[in-house]
């Protein structure tokens, strides 16, 4: 019996040993290496987005590395695969955070998925940099939103129809795939364009589920709705992989460009690469940021990508810019705060300015949202586009939308002393609520 | 005498010939220089008009050249130039004359940039340009667009056009085409008249469209006659919609029959809950993929054979594969439906990541050969001919799965099989063998439909999700194990879904037909056709 316990002692004293060894270990790497979260699919619907965006933060990661890295350590990438299911996005959060003690986490593409993980950010304290265009109506302490918000893509893309070069389109198509983000931006520019004096009754809304394959009735109806002797113009949320089904159709239907132009918002060079563009040539698409544009930085970056990913033929699209711009924002605020505690970062953020790759500077604002130039583009028979219009200036991002009744009293500014995500200008409260 | 008179009568002519057109061919290149030193899309439009006004035909080059986004300004001296890819550079060509005038790389071009506007604005001058060509499709097109395009300085040429038409179908376009223009000028009322008449005679959207908008601007009797007319061509259209949701449901019924035929065999026949299936049609369009890779790189010339050559190779991969999945793993789960179920679901999980890890996780590019592309109208509804392919390969492989089914030895084991395994086995058959064979061809079936379904779908390591409920579906409601009842099941799933999705938009028209479904099952939960006997116990 005697001999059993002293046993037991000792393999537990052992295992403290051991286990206080591995601590000291692994305390030591984490002081060794600044640590870096991705937090991308790699598997299910959303890896056909979001892998690239894995790869292009390897690649920044890599290059700021054999620049001498940031303060003096080497920055490491800790890569997760929340693989396309919502609530594990949260689960890989809470273990980027909690586990492998990251600086910052950078992912997230779909708009559930961001929903998913802010409570662990603000519960956490850590900083999630968001890279995709969204629908706004949102702003956290925690995040910072390197895509377009409404008024940065959405607004001016309908401006240019408008326009008397976009064809001064009369009569809207608003067809969406049916999830958040087609359905506040919907509701969005259906209180802008009645706000500019379009009659209900040349607007038309339509959802279809996710993955929608079979569009004969939807491009049909459109036609149907193109036929009332005004110029109409289609608005396209149509997310993901219904892309190419919905393009295919208007091609063989004998839609052009020329009579009905769909205007994309999800539609970038990656959607185009599996798809023929002949039939499609003069379809747009807004974005921030185009493969085609122009600019030194541009070249180089595309040059720095198919030498990472050792392929030629890989796109580069406006997340990835994105991430260029929110990466080069955290790396400087870094600098600027000395130290990677997210606190302190989220500080030195708010005024950080860095070079976008469509030759000028995005500067992170007060609402945690950046300053971009807005690109409508036309879709090309090589599977580009080139930008038919831009933005005089930089458009800075407005979280929450003037046309709508709910948002429209709301401002954000993170700043000492206001530092609130939704203060009601009418009522002079912090806690407004949005649309959504 | 006369011989020389005549010679001396040539040379006057050749000279009177040759003169004027060289001095306005010089006039147009002056003219085409100007795109070098216009900015902005307003002012290669103001160029596009002035060669526009110029009338001559020779114009049609560099326009359509400029709309296709072909035409480039060498940035060394600032001459314009028609390119045509040739390589890694651009072969430059003469604007007018069309002859090679030098070669050039991407990087000494600039390209004159074009956006829709302009594109239309050429469009609708190559209208009245081509008015007269030799080709009579090119005189259809110039009538269309004509007509799309309404304006009052149209009918002049127009009425030349028409006194100088000798096929009648392109005179009925073009007295279409003056009409419409006739309706938007500020002609007399009696002509706007007869213009409408002529307009609600043709009686499709685009009529419509005018119509609508000169319904808008007039008043009186003219406004009366618009009115009338669109309500006529409304009620009419309504007919077509009705015939055209039909349609629509057929070929959405015809994809759904190829996505789930295969499960008839597998799950309706051998009774296995293959949620790998799906996978097993992502493969065959990985298939296609490949096969039209190869044929892109080694002989461009075969490519619209591509989907015939992928055939047969997309059934064997995937019956392989299936056979593979057979032996490997169903064999040992035959009799536990949720071991199975699971096994598969894990067998198309790895399927998806192994394709993702090869292919990457993009959208692969599988393109459409030439008798794929386009569409063409029965009266006023627009079949596309890639959906008519699919139905009929549908049909096809329906058919000869039946026959195979039906009239062979090896269809006459299968049943023999599915109906009493141990009879059978007491009978000879290598009932083993026959069930590995069975999934293969189920396997093999589902493969072919990738090819099919590469058409018009993504091809992406996603493709199979999308397809795995709706074919379960089918399959359950037509009755497991019953091959026309996956038939009937596919079109009446897809034109009921057609029917709804006007009126209900395409999610809830998915839920109601999902709420109609389960319904359904309740009351007779075999399915529409079900099968009798000992098999239905087993």
């Amino acid at each position: 019996m005697r001999g059993n316990f002293t046993r037991i002692t000792k393999m537990l004293s052992a295992g403290v040993v051991a286990a206080g060894l591995l601590a000291s270990a692994s305390a030591r790497a984490a002081e060794d290496t600044i640590k870096v979260g991705i937090l991308h699919s790699l598997s299910g619907t959303m890896a056909i987005s979001e892998t690239t965006l894995k790869d292009v933060m390897l690649m920044l990661i890599d290059e700021q590395n054999a620049k001498g890295g940031l303060l003096g350590k080497k920055l490491e990438a800790v890569v997760v695969d929340p693989a396309s299911n919502w609530p594990l996005f949260a689960e890989k959060a809470r273990e980027l955070i909690s586990k492998d003690k990251v600086a910052a986490v950078f992912g997230c593409w779909t708009s559930v998925s961001r929903k998913s993980v802010l409570p662990v950010f603000s519960e956490l304290d850590n900083i999630l940099f968001y890279p995709v265009q969204y629908e706004g109506e949102e702003s956290e302490r925690n995040v910072f939103y390197t895509g377009a918000a409404p008024n940065q893509q959405a607004i001016p893309a309908v401006d240019y129809l408008m326009s008397a070069d976009g064809g001064s389109v009369k009569r809207w198509v608003l067809e969406g795939t049916d999830y958040v983000y087609p359905r506040t931006t919907n509701k969005i520019l259906e209180a802008y364009l009645k706000s500019k004096g379009v009659p209900a009754e040349d607007i038309m809304v339509n959802y279809t589920p996710f993955g929608f394959s079979d569009w004969q009735t939807e491009v049909s109806a459109i036609k149907k709705f193109g036929s009332a002797g005004k110029k109409t113009a289609v608005v396209s949320t149509v997310n993901g992989d219904a892309n190419v089904p919905f393009y295919k159709e208007l091609g063989n239907q004998g839609i052009k460009a020329e009579d009905i132009p769909v205007m994309a918002f999800s539609v970038g060079e990656e959607e185009l690469a599996g798809l023929d563009t002949g039939p499609l040539v003069g379809h747009l698409a807004a974005w921030n940021y185009f493969e085609s544009v122009d600019t030194p930085e541009n070249k180089k970056f595309i040059d720095d990508w198919h030498k990472f990913i050792k392929n030629d033929k890989r796109t580069t699209n406006d997340p990835m810019e994105a991430h260029y711009i929110g990466f080069n924002m955290w790396v400087k605020a870094v600098e600027k705060a000395g130290t990677t505690d997210p606190d302190k970062v989220i500080d030195a953020m708010v005024g950080v300015s860095v070079p976008n790759l469509t030759g000028g500077y995005s500067t992170m604002m007060p609402n945690h949202h950046i300053t971009k130039p807005v690109l409508i583009g036309e879709i090309q028979a090589d599977g580009q586009f080139e930008t038919v219009s831009q933005t005089p200036g930089l458009v800075m991002g407005d979280e929450w939308s003037d046309y709508l009744p709910d948002s429209k009293d709301l401002i954000s500014d993170w700043r000492a002393p206001l530092s609130c995500g939704n203060f009601n200008v009418k009522t002079g409260k912090c806690g407004g609520k949005g649309t959504n | 005498m006369l011989l020389l008179r005549a010679i001396g009568l040539m040379l006057l002519l050749t000279i009177g010939g040759l003169t004027p057109s060289k001095a306005a061919e010089a006039d147009l290149r002056a003219t085409i220089a100007k795109f070098a030193a216009a900015t902005g899309f307003s002012a290669t439009e103001a160029v596009v008009r002035e060669l526009a006004a110029s009338g001559d035909p020779a114009v049609e080059r560099p326009l359509s050249a400029l709309a296709d986004g072909n035409l480039y300004i060498r940035k060394s001296d600032s001459q314009v130039f028609v390119g045509r890819e040739a390589g890694d550079g651009i072969e430059l060509l003469d604007p007018l004359s069309g002859e090679k005038a030098a070669d050039a790389t991407k990087t000494d071009l600039s390209k004159v940039k074009v956006n829709n506007g302009l594109r239309r604005t050429i469009r609708d001058a190559l209208g009245t340009l081509t008015l007269r060509a030799k080709d009579a499709s090119v005189r259809l097109a110039a009538a269309a667009t004509m007509f799309k395009t309404p304006d009052a300085a149209n009918i002049e040429p127009l009425d030349a056009a028409i006194a100088a038409e000798t096929d009648p179908a392109v005179k009925t376009l073009f007295e279409q085409a003056r009409a419409a223009s006739v309706s938007v000028s500020d002609r007399p009322e009696a002509d706007k008249l007869a213009a409408i008449s002529v307009i609600a005679a043709r009686g499709d959207r685009d009529a419509l469209s005018l119509l609508t908008s000169v319904d808008a601007n007039a008043q009186g009797a003219v406004k009366d006659a618009a009115s009338a007319a669109i309500r006529h061509i409304n009620s009419k259209l309504a007919l077509w919609d009705a015939g055209q949701n039909i349609w629509y449901g057929i070929s959405l019924g015809s994809v759904l029959l190829l996505a789930a035929i295969g499960l008839a065999i597998t799950f309706g026949v051998m009774g296995v809950i293959n949620m790998a299936h799906g996978e097993m049609v992502m493969l065959g369009a990985y298939t296609t993929f490949v096969v039209q890779q190869a044929i892109r790189t080694s002989f461009p010339s075969l490519f619209d054979w591509s989907l015939v050559i992928a055939l047969p190779l997309a059934f064997l991969v995937a019956a392989l594969v299936g056979l593979a999945i057979e032996r490997g793993i169903i064999r040992f789960l035959y009799g536990r439906p949720l071991e199975t179920l699971l096994a598969t679901w894990g067998v198309s999980l790895i399927l998806q990541q192994a394709v993702r890890t090869i292919f990457g996780p993009t959208n692969q590019e599988v393109g459409n050969p030439s008798w794929m592309s386009g569409s063409f109208d029965i009266g006023q509804l627009a079949v596309t001919w890639n959906r008519l392919w699919i139905l009929v390969f549908a049909l096809a492989v329906f058919a000869v799965l039946l026959y195979v089914l039906k009239r062979t030895p090896w269809g006459l084991q299968m049943r023999a099989v599915t109906a009493n395994r141990r009879m059978a086995a007491s009978m000879g058959i290598r009932t083993p063998w026959v069930d590995a064979l069975t999934f293969a061809l189920g396997s093999g079936i589902a493969g072919i439909a990738g090819v099919a379904l590469s058409q018009i779908d993504n091809v992406s390591p996603n493709l199979g999700r999308g397809y795995i409920i709706d074919s379960f579906m089918v399959v359950v409601f037509g009755g497991v194990g019953n091959l026309w009842g996956t038939l009937v099941g596919a079109f009446s799933l897809g034109i009921v879904n057609k029917f709804l999705e006007p009126y209900a938009g395409a999610v809830l028209g998915k839920i109601v037909v999902l709420v109609l479904i389960i319904l359904f099952i309740q009351k007779r939960p075999r399915g529409l056709f079900a099968l009798k006997g000992r098999a239905v116990e087993a």
